[in-house]
């Protein structure tokens, strides 16, 4: 029986619950599989066909996955009883750390943020499948060298860690040192009669 | 535990500054009451709420100097030390338990200021700032509180993206049964008449049959059997009629859809098995 492959691929992208690589796709038909080419051009036919609809393709790290449309998504987040869940800052900045300067130690995360960061903090990020640990570090102690995972791309809707939004620059110091006005010249800083 | 009374005087100035700024306290702690910081933009009462909401002493640290309209490169140690211990002076008194990390930023920040109380010769320029490594910490943690924000904004799923699911359809997940052609099961049959003509013999006598009672008794056997060999439904003891009215009998009961009747290779044998019931 011939099959319309972009409506197979589309049940399937329905019902996997997990966003799909054209690697999943191939495994589900038996000789003769279709080529990764007509997978792909059957992906592009479901997304062209969900211009008029509610729903959009979106490609992420790990594959495909049908979603509803950003756009949309107000009306949706009525629909929910439960508030999302919201990121402690710890959480957030941690994450944000491991993202941008992976793969990173505990102890840097924490020089960095000046603060101790608690083992719940990381194995909570782990447990989400958003950290994993690549390796230990060749310095006395050992520590675990942290980064992000496919999943903590997927979550966020990404596909590349490039995506992410762009790293605040580090402005120079000397630049700006003398362009900032100064109110109150007593408060200057090289003069130690402010201290006291 | 603390009672809060005047506003402090010296404030009005810097409440001009910053018209937006709430009324500024005084505490008493124990009945003593504490040296306010400097800078303080905090009534005393809310700061454990306040200190919770810092994720570490550099955020509280980038929150003192936001506070004061100052860039980060613009600081006064010496000031924002004082402030800072204030506070944690203020914490210790009012019994807030602090992270430790509050007091090695403090022990730091002392420790800066005690270097930038030396004098330093002239010849030595070149020789960094010590504030510079304050600054540098600062910014760098500032750029990761900005990241962190920005990730946060990042539309993710089950706030912002939806994934689109699908109901599953049923799985026929056992395997397909063959259909058993009526023309075998008349062939089954005939095998049993065939059976049937053999023990005739000794027939002496049979009961009235009722198809209605056989087919009770067939679903009552089906209870504690769940494939039942289609020959083996037939008694060769009750003669033809017998066997024609528990044939009849498994009609029915398969045209009601009470029983199914499957063969699980061609020519093997013929079973009769009740339907499960779908959920």
């Amino acid at each position: 029986m011939e099959r319309n492959l972009s409506e197979i691929l589309e049940a399937l992208l329905l019902s996997a619950s997990r966003p799909i690589s054209i690697d999943d796709i191939v495994k589900v038909f038996e000789d003769p599989k279709p080529s990764k080419d007509e997978i792909r051009n059957a992906l592009n036919q479901i997304d062209q066909d969900c211009l008029t609809r509610g729903i959009e393709l979106k490609k992420i790290a790990s594959g495909y996955r049908l979603q509803v449309k950003q756009s949309l998504s107000q009306y949706i987040a009525k629909l929910w009883e439960e508030k999302p869940q919201k990121f402690s800052k710890a959480t957030l900045e941690t994450l944000s750390l491991i993202a941008y300067k992976q793969p990173i130690t505990r102890g840097e995360i924490e020089e960095i943020r000046g603060v101790a960061v608690g083992t719940q903090l990381i194995r909570g990020l782990m447990e989400r499948g958003w950290v994993k640990i690549v390796g230990q570090r060749d310095v006395p102690g050992r520590p675990s060298l942290y980064s992000t995972t496919k999943e903590f791309l997927d979550y966020f809707g990404l596909q590349h860690l490039r995506e992410l939004p762009e790293l605040p620059s580090l402005p120079d110091l000397t630049s700006i040192e003398h362009e900032l006005p100064i109110d109150d010249p007593d408060e200057s800083i090289d003069s130690p009669q402010s201290l006291n | 535990m603390v009672d809060t009374k005047t506003l402090n005087p010296r404030k009005k100035e810097e409440k001009q500054r910053h018209p937006r700024q709430e009324e500024l306290f005084l505490a008493t702690v124990k009945g003593k009451e504490t040296s306010l910081p400097e800078d303080l933009y905090v009534p005393p009462n809310a700061l454990e709420i306040l200190l919770d909401s810092f994720a570490g002493p550099l955020d509280f640290l980038l929150y003192l100097i936001k506070k004061q309209n100052l860039d980060i490169l613009d600081i006064n140690v010496a000031k924002i030390t004082e402030q800072y211990t204030s506070y944690i002076e203020l914490m210790d008194a009012m019994q807030v338990e602090l992270a430790g990390d509050y007091l090695v930023m403090a022990a730091y920040l002392a420790e800066l200021k005690s270097r930038m109380l030396l004098p330093r010769p002239i010849e030595q320029t070149e020789e960094e700032d010590p504030r510079a490594e304050l600054i540098k910490r600062l910014q760098e943690y500032q750029r990761y509180k900005e990241a962190a924000e920005r990730i946060d904004k990042i539309p993710r799923i089950d706030r912002e993206i939806f994934a689109a699911n699908a109901k599953l359809p049923e799985f026929a997940t056992k395997a397909p049964l063959i259909d058993v052609p009526l023309e075998d099961l008349t062939i089954a049959l005939a095998e049993v008449l065939r059976r049937v003509e053999q023990s005739q013999a000794h027939l002496i006598n049979f009961e009235e049959l009722s198809t209605r009672e056989r087919m009770t008794q067939i679903l009552e056997r089906m209870r504690t059997e769940s494939f039942i060999e289609f020959t083996s439904l037939f008694n060769p003891k009750e003669g033809k009629i017998g066997v024609v009215v528990t044939f009849l009998a498994i009609l029915e009961l398969l045209k009601d859809s009470l029983i199914e009747i499957v063969q699980s290779e061609e020519f093997g044998p013929i079973h009769i098995k009740g339907i499960e019931e779908v959920h």
